[in-house]
């Protein structure tokens, strides 16, 4: 029992970074109706971009504060990110109004090539670690309930807390402020939104931003567990099924489907993955939406898509 | 002036309907193929063969197959890799346990197996469509990588992991010098390529395009999607398969699942779109662009005695098509096909265009 409630621990940690990733996509799809094919490259971006700068800030300005180091390096990756989302729609998006989904998502293919060339040439194509201070000790619970106690690892316990601060605070953003009305407002109807005078333009640099900033949070959280290198944009890859399965969008469901991508793709593969020859954890989610897809094409919480063909 | 068709009646249907109507242009690819087939094998320097005209029409093939199904059905797929991994795997697996069994036979039994797998994971395109479809397509990507990988039957219990092939030969002719496997790349090439492009112009083709321009009129006006979209995905694994053998077999030798690695299907998709959606030709342009331009970006930088690190370039070639496919979505969808029929127009009308 101690120890399927580790893996089942293990999963949801990794589901939440899951999670993290997807919510990127959800927002862009709500906002634009846009399938952002580069999430994945703005993680690795983002992740790099951090990385770096908290490692040359310091040798610029001459000061030893960690800190002090990863606060800056934050904002200017954050700034980045702004500066990135401004370009896209400049250069991209607004030259691609009115097209069909299919090329809209091609060309976020064209972007996430672009950026993942971008990044690895600005800032290199070496591993590196990102150090946020995150506690690296395990930890051990529940002693008294089970024989052994329970191994969990601090550092994840941070990062579930981290994204569930993230996903209150965009919750909050959305349903509070002004702005985030005009966001629901756009993603409701674009038409609507333009003719009660809301600047799609703004609303569209806006959502890319806070998409940067999920992609930069859920950079920092996977860079500092497994270090920042090409990889990383090929794990968000992961983060589809994930859309899929919670629906495109819905923010709890991208929320849900990653906990239960992440939880499903630990418990098969022991549980299951020794029947198959094991590794079955690089394809679990994908065939498990797949298997979604044929039965409820809209998701767990998506709207249903309504088609007469 | 010497490009028009001025004077050129047709009295029969069938002068009328021929691929290349007017007489330059047929005189044209007569030549290019006489270049091909003649001039090339005796000119060609051996590196030429290896790095850029052997994968140049085998990339072109793929090309071709993915064509079909993103530019003529507008079904979008991310798994092109896989079916070219099941074609090549489902060749070798007949080759290696049948007996005698020819290099043609195993080539094509390869497609027919690719063809099964397209349809099985073309399937869900009849509920859902465009990015639902790709992550459908992503999982058979997924699935195939791990399945070579880990399932030791398909490999033939190869203790590496990777297999190779020897002793390649068509009718008792050996395909073992580049020249050869240049020619035996070429003819597959050029029997697809016609198969195709007239397979575009036939009833098949016409119920593609009217599914990808408007799938609900389609419909209404009694064509089946169900059939439209499974054919489409069956041809396209189909030609996709074969392109995966020839890969595999002639210019790889010997390979493992990386070699049909996601990065694989996005760069075909890449070839799809910067040559032309919905273009035969296009295929063979964007293929030539995509396969010229690394070599041509390692190359520029001696010339002007910048020295580039190889992880640099790949980076700087990564950068170049991601900002191309953006330009060329954004610009001309239609990809290089469309800017060469415009040269053409321009062609017939100078130098006197009013």
């Amino acid at each position: 029992m101690g120890f399927f409630l580790e893996t089942l621990f293990g999963g949801l940690m990794a589901g939440m970074l899951y999670s993290l990733i997807a919510l990127g996509f959800v927002l862009i799809y709500k906002a634009s109706g846009v399938f952002n094919f580069a999430q994945g490259a703005m993680v690795l971006f983002a992740a790099l971009a951090m990385a770096r700068f908290a490692e040359w800030i310091p040798k610029w300005l001459g000061f030893e504060s960690l800190l002090l180091a990863n606060l800056l390096a934050f904002i200017v990756a954050m700034a980045l990110m702004v500066v990135l989302a401004w370009v896209i729609e400049r250069l991209c998006l607004s030259k691609l109004v009115n097209q069909e989904g299919i090329t809209l998502l091609m060309a976020t293919l064209g972007i996430s090539y672009f950026l993942d060339g971008l990044g690895q040439t600005l800032f290199g194509n070496d591993i590196y670690s990102i150090n946020v201070g995150m506690p690296k000790d395990p930890a051990m619970i529940l002693e008294g309930t089970f024989e052994g106690g329970l191994l969990i690892s601090k550092e994840d316990l941070v990062a579930a807390l981290i994204s569930a601060a993230l996903v209150a605070a965009l919750a909050l953003f959305f349903q509070k402020t002004a702005t985030g009305r005009a966001l629901r407002a756009v993603a409701d109807d674009h038409q609507a939104a333009q003719s009660i005078g809301i600047p799609l333009n703004r609303i569209w640099v806006i959502v890319w931003s806070v998409a940067g900033f999920a992609a930069l949070v859920a950079g920092i959280i996977w860079g500092s567990k497994l270090g920042v290198q090409f990889s990383l944009s090929l794990v968000a890859l992961k983060a589809l099924p994930v859309v899929i399965l919670g629906g495109l969008t819905s923010v709890p469901g991208a929320i849900l489907g990653g906990l239960i991508i992440g939880v499903g793709e630990k418990l098969s593969e022991i549980y299951l993955g020794s029947f198959f020859g094991g590794g079955i954890e690089i394809w679990f989610a994908y065939v498990l939406a797949l298997g979604f897809l044929l039965v409820r094409p809209q998701g767990l919480f998506g709207e249903k898509i309504i088609d007469r063909v | 002036m010497l490009y028009r068709e001025n004077g050129q009646f047709k009295t029969s249907y069938a002068a009328d309907q021929q691929i290349f109507p007017i007489t330059q242009d047929r005189l044209a690819i007569g030549l290019l193929l006489l270049v091909a087939f003649v001039v090339m094998p005796m000119a060609g320097s051996e590196y030429l063969f290896r790095a850029v005209l052997i994968p140049f029409l085998i990339l072109a093939l793929a090309a071709l197959g993915l064509n079909i199904l993103v530019g003529y059905c507008g079904q979008i797929s991310l798994g092109t890799g896989a079916f070219m991994a099941v074609g090549a795997y489902a060749a070798y697996n007949f080759l290696v346990r049948i007996d005698g069994m020819p290099l043609i036979v195993a080539m094509l039994l390869g497609g027919l197996t690719a063809t099964v797998v397209g349809v099985l994971f073309g399937i869900p395109s009849l509920r859902i469509k465009g990015l639902y479809l790709a992550v459908a397509t992503l999982a058979a990507q997924f699935f195939t990588d791990w399945a070579f990988l880990r399932i030791s039957w398909f490999t033939n219990n190869s203790t590496s992991g990777s297999v190779s092939v020897a002793g390649l030969n068509v009718f008792g002719l050996p395909i073992e010098s580049p020249v050869a496997k240049y020619l035996f790349c070429l003819t597959v090439v050029c029997v697809f390529a016609l198969a195709a492009k007239n397979l575009t112009r036939s009833a098949t083709g016409r119920q593609w395009m009217a599914i990808r321009d408007m799938d609900v009129a389609a419909a209404v006006i009694g064509i089946r999607p169900v059939y439209a979209k499974l054919t489409a995905f069956a041809v396209s694994s189909f030609i996709v398969g074969v392109a995966g053998v020839l890969w595999a077999f002639v210019h790889l030798g010997a390979w493992e699942p990386a070699a049909f690695s996601i990065d694989r299907s996005f760069q075909l998709l890449f070839m799809v779109i910067i040559g032309g959606l919905g273009s035969i030709m296009g295929a063979f342009f964007g293929a030539a662009f995509i396969v010229v331009l690394p070599i041509i970006l390692d190359q520029v930088p001696h010339w002007f005695g910048i020295p580039l690190s190889t992880a640099t370039t790949s980076h700087l070639v990564h950068m170049i098509f991601g900002a191309l496919i953006v330009f060329f979505l954004i610009a001309e969808p239609h990809g290089l096909a469309k800017l060469w029929s415009i040269g053409k127009q321009k062609m017939r009308l100078w130098p006197f265009p009013h």
